[in-house]
C-alpha cells in the first residue's frame, strides 16, 4: 500500500505541524501534548468547546476548530483515543471562565480518556459537561454491544453546540442544546473497500471485488452485513431506511441532509447519493431545508459514504446558519 | 523467592520485552475483532516506563512502582487499554502501598485490586469476552492457591496459569463490550486481545518471581 508518510511513527505530529502551518490565521497548535486551539483561544465568558478522538478521520476533529465551532480538537495516534493528558491541555487552554463542553463520540476509548481528563479538570476548577454522540442506527443499542458509534453526526454537534457558545449560552444551555442534536441526529454508512492505518501497512479488514460492508465504522468495524455490490439507489435505499425508521417522522418535518464521504470515494459518487436520498426523503413529505456533502467524517482512504438526518427546528436552524470559520467549514461571517 | 521491589522492578521489565516481542501478534488479535492496534499502544507505554525505572530510588516499594506504571500508562498508551491498565495498576499500587515485601495475602491483594479497577472503569462482566476474562479465573485462582498455603510465588503462577486459560476461552465466545461487540457472531473464533496481554503481563509477574 501506497501512502504519502515518512516516518509512519510520525505521522500524527508531522500531520498537525502542517495543519498548524496552513491555517495558522484560524489555529495554534501544541506539539507537546498534541491538541489544536482556536487562535484566539482562551474566549473570555465564552464556553469553551472541545473534542477529539483518534487521528485519521480529518477533517473531524481539527478542521472544525475556529469561530462558532469548536475551541479545541485533540488528535490521538490513527483511530486511537488520545491520552487524557492532552485532552486535559486543551481543556484549561480553551477555558474561558464559563466552563468547558466535552462532545466524545461513543467508543470504549474515547469515553474512558475523556472521562479521566474531565476528573482531572474538575480538580484543577474548571466545570467540565461531557456529550456523548452515538448516531449510529446500524449498531443496536443493547447491553449486549458498547452501544452505538459516534459518527458523521458528530460535525452537525460540534457546529450547533459551537454556535449555541458563540451565542452566548451558559455551560448548561450549550450542553442541552448539543443533547437534542444528539437526540434527533442519525446516521448509516456503507464501506467498499477498506482503509490502511499507516503503522500497521496493511488493510484493517478484507471486502471481496464485489462485496460491500453495510453499515460500516469509521474505523472499519463491521456493522449490520455483508453484501453484493449493487447500484448506488439501492444502497442509499438500504442505509436511508434504517435511519428513517429509528425516530419518528411526519410528513411535513425539516430535516438537514447530510451526505459524508468516506474518504476515498470521489464527490461525484456522493452527489449520486445525495439525489437518491433527497428523492425518497420527498417520497415521505420530508422536507430538506439544509444540506451538507463532503469528506467530513473520514476513514483515511476508505471508499464509502454515510448519510446524516438531522431533524430540524427553527433553533436549531437558526445555529446552523450561524456564522462559522474554521478550515473545513466556513460561512456567514 | 521473595516478592519485592526488585521482583516489580523485573515484572515490568519483563512486560516490555515481552509485549514487544508479542507486538505484532496482538495487533493481529485486535485487527481480527478490534482496529488492529492493542500490540501497539501497549508497547508504546510499556516501552515509555522503562526510563522511568531507572529514575526511581532503589529504596522504592512495589507499590510505588506499580504507580509509576499506572500513571505512564495512562498517559502514554490511550485507547481502552491504556485507562483500564492504568487503572488496574493504580489499584494494586494502592492495595500494597507501603509494604516492602508482599507475602501471600498481598499477593492476592494486589491481583484482586487490579481486577476490580478494571471491572470499575470498564464495566465489563465476566463472559464479555475482553481483558477481566483473564483477570478473573487469575484472581480466582490466586484465592484458591493461597487458602491452600501456596507462598506468593506459587501463587503468581497459579494466577498465570488461569489467566492463559481464560484468554484461550474467549475464543468461541461472542463480545458484549469494546469494539469487538459490534461484530456480533462474527468475534467468534478469535481469542481476546486485551485477555491476551493480561495473560501475557501475569506470566511475566510469575517468572519475574521464580527468579528472583
Amino acid at each position: 500500500m501506497k501512502k504519502l508518510v515518512n516516518d509512519p511513527k510520525n505521522v500524527v505530529d508531522e500531520a498537525v505541524a502542517g495543519f498548524g502551518a496552513a491555517h495558522a490565521d484560524i489555529v495554534r497548535v501544541s506539539l507537546d501534548p498534541v491538541f489544536i486551539v482556536r487562535a484566539d483561544a482562551p474566549v473570555a465568558g465564552k464556553v469553551g468547546i472541545v473534542s477529539g478522538g483518534g487521528s485519521g478521520h480529518e477533517p473531524l476533529h481539527g478542521g472544525f476548530v475556529g469561530l462558532g465551532m469548536l475551541d479545541a480538537a485533540v488528535p490521538g495516534a490513527v483511530f486511537t483515543s488520545p491520552t487524557p493528558d492532552p485532552i486535559l491541555a486543551a481543556t484549561k487552554a480553551v477555558d474561558g471562565g464559563a466552563g468547558v463542553l466535552h462532545i466524545v463520540k461513543n467508543y470504549t476509548g474515547d469515553v474512558l480518556n475523556f472521562e479521566t481528563a474531565a476528573d482531572l479538570a474538575e480538580a484543577d476548577e474548571i466545570e467540565v459537561r461531557t456529550v456523548i454522540v452515538n448516531d449510529d442506527v446500524a449498531v443496536k443499542d443493547s447491553l449486549y454491544t458498547a452501544g452505538r458509534r459516534g459518527v458523521a453526526g458528530t460535525v452537525l454537534v460540534e457546529k450547533i453546540a459551537g454556535a449555541a457558545a458563540a451565542r452566548g449560552d451558559d455551560l448548561t444551555a450549550v450542553a442541552a442544546v448539543a443533547e437534542k442534536v444528539i437526540g434527533q441526529v442519525r446516521s448509516m454508512g456503507v464501506a467498499l473497500t477498506p482503509c490502511v492505518v499507516p503503522h500497521a501497512g496493511e488493510p484493517s479488514f478484507t471486502l471481496a471485488d464485489d462485496e460491500i460492508e453495510i453499515g460500516i465504522g469509521i474505523h472499519g468495524e463491521p456493522g449490520r452485513e455483508r453484501i453484493k455490490l449493487e447500484p448506488a439507489d439501492a444502497i442509499v435505499d438500504r442505509i436511508l431506511g434504517p435511519i428513517l425508521d429509528d425516530i419518528p417522522y411526519v410528513s411535513g418535518d425539516k430535516v438537514l441532509l447530510f451526505v459524508n464521504g468516506m474518504g476515498g470515494t470521489p464527490q461525484v459518487e456522493l452527489y449520486i447519493v445525495f439525489r437518491r436520498a433527497a428523492e425518497v426523503l420527498a417520497e415521505r413529505g420530508i422536507e430538506v431545508t439544509r444540506t451538507l456533502v463532503g469528506n467530513f467524517t473520514t476513514s483515511l482512504e476508505m471508499q464509502g459514504m454515510s448519510i446524516t438526518v438531522l431533524k430540524l427546528d427553527d433553533e436549531l436552524t437558526a445555529l446552523w446558519d450561524a456564522p462559522v470559520h474554521t478550515a473545513a467549514l466556513r460561512w456567514g461571517k | 523467592m521473595s516478592v519485592d521491589v526488585a521482583w516489580a522492578q523485573a515484572w515490568i521489565r519483563s512486560s516490555a520485552q515481552v509485549l514487544s516481542e508479542h507486538r505484532a501478534e496482538l495487533n493481529t488479535l485486535d485487527r481480527e475483532i478490534g482496529d488492529g492496534d492493542h500490540g501497539e499502544n501497549m508497547d508504546r507505554g510499556f516501552q515509555a516506563v522503562l526510563p522511568k525505572l531507572d529514575a526511581v530510588p532503589d529504596a522504592a516499594t512495589p507499590g510505588e512502582l506499580l504507580k509509576t506504571l499506572a500513571a505512564t500508562l495512562i498517559s502514554t498508551v490511550g485507547g481502552a487499554a491504556g485507562p483500564l491498565y492504568g487503572t488496574a495498576y493504580l489499584k494494586a499500587a494502592a492495595a500494597v502501598s507501603g509494604a516492602a515485601e508482599l507475602d501471600g495475602p498481598a499477593v492476592v491483594a494486589l491481583l484482586s485490586a487490579g481486577r476490580d479497577g478494571i471491572v470499575l472503569r470498564g464495566k465489563a462482566e465476566s463472559g464479555d469476552k475482553t481483558m477481566v476474562d483473564a483477570w478473573t479465573p487469575a484472581v480466582d485462582a490466586a484465592i484458591e492457591a493461597e487458602a491452600a498455603g501456596a507462598g506468593p510465588g506459587l501463587i503468581l503462577a497459579a494466577a498465570a496459569d488461569a489467566a492463559e486459560a481464560g484468554a484461550v476461552a474467549t475464543e468461541p465466545w461472542v463480545a458484549r463490550k469494546g469494539r469487538a461487540s459490534y461484530l456480533g457472531e462474527r468475534a467468534i473464533g478469535h481469542r481476546d486481545p486485551g485477555a491476551q496481554s493480561t495473560a501475557l503481563i501475569l506470566r511475566c509477574a510469575a517468572d519475574a518471581a521464580a527468579q528472583s
